[in-house]
């Protein structure tokens, strides 16, 4: 029986939790293997948001990232990649769930009250943005 | 250059290995030696690149693996195919039914018949009821002693697996994780397709799940384990990653040999850390770019007649007692 005596190193854990709402930003150059350190990109949170109704998918990424509108507004997502994605809440019980979207397809939801909403996609799921709905 | 020596110059961090080589002597197909360390870099330690007759891609140079000769009764052998996106219409592959067809035809062609054929997910490619009824379909068509699937999140693209579960999920635990004993290795199937968290993740129950399975293993019970998405952080910024994996990995940590075979990222790489190596498989259906060349893990067109060398199916062989398991990744045919 052989025992390692060699302790793991596993980057998962920070590499991961530097990984915040990568879209929209620039994937980081191919120089080598991942590593913990290396560019994330700005986090979705530190953005300021753009105020529309409308926001497209390109390129793997929610564009606008962080949108704003009034309660009441409805947003229309069109997806104009060649892949399918889809529009969904994170978390569990948001109000955002959109079929899956082939390329020109549109999803539309009215928002009804005040809060941030996170989306992804369930195909892509490190495709993130955030819809932020103010009074 | 010899095999040792490509080896050698990938072993661990190979990540510092890019910037140090400015030979410009040709390595084996033509690259060049600094060309030839990025490729192998991203395949990683242990594995020796080699192309025997056009169609072996790779396979584990690690002295502890020894294939297991063709007439021995008592071998492990399995096969896994993954990533074949039934249901994909698009330019970088407009066929993948066939693609996949051909990888089933290759393992039904293979000498011995092997014990299991693995899926790692990503069967269809938008988990819609026909391309699930197609994929159940092809793999019937498998010769082998059962097929064993993982799903993907294509799998799960609008129902948290539900479809896929009905279709694949008989037998399995919660989310539709199981695990197995054959031939002396114990294998261990994960989802982590189902949870939203940008990378992939596993969760509280199934790693309770892995406690409780491996609790009363000894620990030089061989240990496989398969994953749609990498347990390595691969590449975190496209989800090529499991944010929760270290849990499992730890709870893995006393076994003499852990291999983690995946799916997801449509190419092959190899790591080792410790005790574990990992094998991300290729696709049966079209190439993905290597982990951040370009903004995004887009299907790759690649030129024509070039696919099938980027497509393939993988072998494993293990006999018991001889340490480690042999892996072997074969060009579609």
């Amino acid at each position: 029986m052989r025992i390692s005596l060699v302790a793991q190193r596993i980057p998962i854990a920070t590499a991961g939790l530097a990984l915040l709402a990568a879209c929209g930003t620039t994937a980081p150059p191919a120089a080598g293997p991942p590593m913990s350190g290396m560019p994330m990109g700005t986090a979705a949170a530190d953005t300021a948001p753009v105020t529309t109704d409308a926001v497209s998918i390109e390129d793997f990424a929610f564009a606008p990232a962080r949108v704003s509108v009034k309660v009441g507004a409805t947003i229309t997502w069109t997806n104009s990649d060649q892949e399918p994605h889809t529009v969904t809440s994170s978390g569990t019980g948001g109000p955002l769930k959109s079929t899956t979207m082939n390329t020109g397809d549109t999803y539309r939801y009215t928002f009804t009250s005040p809060g941030e909403y996170e989306y992804l996609c369930t195909i892509h799921p490190f495709m993130t943005a955030t819809v932020v709905v103010t009074a | 250059m010899s095999a040792t020596e490509e080896n050698s110059a990938t072993e661990k961090d190979s990540a510092t290995e890019n910037s140090s080589a400015d030979e410009q002597d040709l390595g084996p197909e033509g690259m060049t030696r600094r060309q030839l360390l990025r490729h192998t870099a991203w395949f990683g330690s242990a594995v020796v690149l080699t192309v025997v007759g056009g169609e072996v891609i790779s396979h584990v140079a690690t002295p502890d693996a020894v294939a297991v000769p063709p007439e021995d009764p008592n071998a492990l052998r399995f096969a896994q195919i993954s990533d074949s996106h039934l249901g994909f219409k698009g330019a970088a592959n407009t066929a993948v039914e066939d693609s996949f067809a051909a990888a089933i035809r290759q393992i039904n062609a293979l000498p011995q018949r092997p014990d299991f054929v693995v899926h790692t997910g990503d069967l269809t490619h938008l988990s819609t009821p026909a391309q699930f009824d197609q994929v159940k379909q092809m793999m019937g068509e498998l010769r082998t002693g059962k097929v064993l699937t993982v799903p993907g999140e294509h799998d799960s693209v609008d129902d948290t697996g539900q479809k896929y579960r009905q279709a694949f999920g008989a037998g399995s635990r919660g989310d539709g994780w199981y695990s197995f004993d054959l031939r002396g290795v114990h294998f261990i199937a994960l989802v982590n397709t189902l949870s939203l968290e940008k990378l992939g993740h596993l969760g509280a129950d199934q790693i309770e799940f892995v406690r409780t399975d491996v609790a009363g293993l000894s620990s030089d019970t061989p240990i496989v384990v398969f994953s749609h998405i990498p347990l390595f952080a691969m590449y975190p910024a496209w989800g090529w990653g499991t944010d929760d994996a270290a849990a499992v990995l730890n709870l893995l940590r006393r076994f003499a040999s852990v291999t983690c075979l995946n799916g997801h990222v449509h190419q092959l790489f190899t790591k080792t850390e410790g005790n574990v190596t990992f094998h991300s498989a290729t696709t049966t259906a079209y190439p993905l770019p290597p982990p951040g060349q370009g903004t995004a893990p887009a299907p790759v067109t690649l030129p024509a007649g070039k696919l099938k060398d980027a497509l393939g199916i993988r072998e494993v062989t293990y006999r018991k007692g001889s340490g480690l398991l042999a892996v072997k990744d074969v060009r579609l045919a």
